[in-house]
């Protein structure tokens, strides 16, 4: 067990490693004028300038001093700061943003965080009641509903579908609008009043006692939590059902039916913790892939999240802000994976054993 | 007991050997692969799905006939109807710009007047003539990404499973970062970054849904690699001395290139819903270029007005998706067919 573990965490350095050099790898695509972006906040005009600029962080040299450079940032000899550096969380200047990139995450990572953290609930407890119901009536009217909802679901872009959502429940409905608040709850947040506890805003409106944002907040965030979801219930409907099957077919199971258990104990109690396995791990990877989903989900939405900053600046070419997002991103994941196949060898002991 | 030649026929083992006849295409498969062929196209659902790859397929070859373009040498260009912002209804007049009329047109709806059947999006775009040439980007787009994706991954893969030990190791841990991050943000980074270079066309939203598409490839072709090469037949070769490559090349990768062949050229919906998705997210094609994606993108900007304007929504919408369904109604009934633990019981 402990071996394992050490062994998985050791993968860890060498996978920043890798997506640094990825990253870094793909920054060589921009022009050493676009690259000042990284240490400094206007990218000057003049060509004197310019190769003042180029000179003095070194976007000339060689290209593993470049990559040192990047990775500790550079001192200004005048005064003495120190300026980039992607170690330090310094990933350079959002020209989109106009504002430090690591400040622009920092601002809009909350609420994505705020919008996965909602969405994981019902992702995972649908999806699983959906996949053991289609496995305990195999091939009976769930099973086939499910299938084909499994199709349709995978074959439904996010985007098509939440364009289709806002055509129903805000344009027609005019239930559930995009954005993040609407405006007099805006001016409530934005108010000296309003304390941020946790930058989460729906555990701040709750804690600042303001059910009424809570409510404005979480109307805002059904669409893109729906949206967010429906993929991800096909996945699990599909892996939880196989799972499923598989362990009703073992002997135990056959054992319990023969003992005389009710059909209620025999799923729930001897045949579920079992199937659950495999769906356990596919529960971690799904909470990490929803940070990946959201970049198109929130962009429809018009949700002002990490996501749809990204898709922004890259729209627009900002290259610099989108890079230093897949750090952030990259980071999380690297780490969270860790995580999650660690929690996996404590539920299954045939992973650490093997 | 006469001596025998052999002449093909089992006739002497038909007690324990099935006499059913051999088609030419079970020969040229083989039994294995054969099997996974017929057993595609048993349930219902997969033959919709080919139905609806076969209609696409009919709608990409006859888009000149169906939508004729304005100008023959820029088909992929939607024509406009004039500059004004609002979206037109349905079977709404072609003012300007008015392309050839279909030939059929006439026949069936006894004028001369062509019009937007499907409406028009923002800018006076023909969603009809986006939606019918884009179904040619997305057959292009689709097999360039999926056939290159595929050939790096059979690439890499084999060559990892192949050598196995370092070698392997260094290029898993390669494919291992390749898949860190989210694949639609990675895409969209490399996108990003080649627009500059290239200018705004099919190439860079192609060349990042290359760069970030073969890890799944050559996963599975390491795995079924792994498997083959414990083959007798590759410990013949070996043994007389055949080359490594002559080896990997020609006795390995035959036996094991099959099912992920298959399943490659079913992932040409996946493709092009990722490229349509990096359209939609504004990268990619200049604007006005026949890609459903981008014709999705021009409702962004009507989406409180959508309960007027659905059609600029519901007819890219549902072309995209039936196409991307078609591919994964055919998929399921792969996957069913390539579960080991189905092998035997079709």
């Amino acid at each position: 067990m402990v071996n394992y573990i050490i062994r998985r965490l050791l993968l860890v350095p060498v996978l920043l490693f890798g997506v640094t050099i990825l990253i870094f790898g793909m920054l060589q695509f921009l022009t050493p004028v676009e690259r000042s972006a990284l240490y400094v906040r206007d990218i000057p005009k003049t060509e004197r300038q310019i190769d003042g600029i180029i000179l003095k962080y070194g976007l000339d040299k060689p290209i593993y001093v470049q990559y040192w450079r990047w990775l500790t940032g550079a001192i200004d000899p005048v005064n003495g700061e120190r300026v980039g550096g992607i170690v330090f969380g310094d990933f350079g200047w959002s020209r989109t943003g106009s504002q430090p990139v690591s400040a622009l995450i920092s601002a809009r990572f909350p609420n994505t965080l705020d919008l996965t953290l909602w969405a994981v609930g019902p992702v995972i407890l649908v999806g699983i009641w959906l996949g053991i119901q289609a496995a305990v009536h195999h091939n009976g009217f769930i099973d086939q509903a499910g299938r084909i909802f499994s199709i349709v679901g995978t074959s439904f872009p996010t985007f098509v579908f939440g364009l289709l959502m806002l055509m129903i429940f805000y344009a027609n409905l005019q239930w559930f609008p995009p954005g993040r608040l609407s405006t007099p709850m805006q001016a409530v947040v934005s108010a000296e009043s309003f304390k941020s506890y946790t930058s989460l805003l729906t555990v701040d409106s709750l804690l600042n006692g303001r059910f009424d944002v809570f409510i404005d907040a979480l109307k805002h965030m059904i669409l893109p939590i729906l949206t967010l979801s429906y993929l991800s219930w096909a996945t699990f409907l599909r892996v939880t059902r196989s799972s499923m099957l598989e362990t009703l077919r073992q002997e135990y199971v056959t054992t319990a039916r023969a003992k005389g258990l009710p059909e209620r104990d025999v799923i729930f109690k001897h045949a579920r913790p079992n199937a659950m396995i495999s769906v356990v791990t596919l529960a971690g990877f799904t909470v990490v892939g929803l940070m990946g989903g959201v970049v198109i989900t929130e962009t429809v939405f018009d949700y002002p999240g990490i996501g749809k900053a990204a898709a922004e600046a890259a729209s627009q070419l900002d290259v610099v802000t989108v890079l230093g997002f897949a750090l952030f991103n990259g980071f999380i994941l690297i780490v969270a994976n860790v995580v999650v196949d660690i929690l996996y060898a404590v539920v299954d002991p045939r992973v650490r054993l093997s | 007991m006469t001596a025998h030649t052999p002449t093909g026929d089992n006739t002497l083992l038909g007690e324990t050997i099935s006499m059913r006849k051999i088609g030419r295409l079970e020969r040229f498969l083989g039994p294995e692969n054969y099997r996974i062929v017929t057993g595609m196209f048993k349930t219902p659902a997969a033959i919709l799905g080919f139905s609806l790859i076969v209609l696409f397929i009919i709608v990409a070859l006859a888009a000149p006939l169906l939508a004729p373009p304005l100008n023959p040498n820029d088909p992929y260009k939607i024509p406009r109807d004039g500059f004004k912002a609002d979206p037109q209804p349905m079977m709404s007049p072609w003012n300007r710009n008015v392309p050839p009329l279909p030939s059929w047109w006439k026949s069936i709806m006894k004028t001369d007047e062509w019009v937007h059947i499907l409406g028009t999006s923002q800018g006076q775009y023909d969603v009809y003539y986006g939606v019918i040439w884009g179904t040619r980007t997305a057959f292009k787009t689709g097999m360039i990404v999926v056939i290159s994706t595929f050939l790096i991954g059979i690439v890499v893969g084999s060559v990892s499973a192949y050598y196995g030990g370092m070698v392997d190791n260094i290029i898993m841990r390669i494919v291992d970062i390749f898949l860190t991050l989210p694949f639609i943000l990675a895409a969209l980074i490399m996108a990003a970054v080649l627009t500059p270079k290239i200018g705004r066309s099919l190439v860079p939203s192609i060349l990042a849904l290359i760069t970030f598409g073969w890890m799944g490839y050559a996963r599975i072709i390491r795995g079924d690699i792994l498997s083959t090469k414990e083959r007798d037949y590759v410990m013949a070769a070996r043994v007389i001395g055949v080359k490594d490559s002559r080896i990997l090349f020609r006795h390995i990768l035959p036996n094991a290139i099959f099912p992920t062949m298959v399943l490659a050229s079913l992932a040409i919906g996946d493709v092009v819903l990722s490229f349509a998705a990096l359209s939609f997210l504004g990268i990619g094609t200049e604007i006005g270029y026949a890609d459903w994606g981008q014709v999705l993108s021009f409702a962004r900007n009507w989406i409180i007005s959508l309960n007027q304007y659905w059609y600029i929504v519901v007819w890219p919408g549902l072309t995209l998706v039936m196409f991307v369904m078609g591919w994964n109604l055919l998929g399921d009934a792969l996957r069913d067919v390539l579960d080991p633990r189905m092998r035997g019981k079709t």
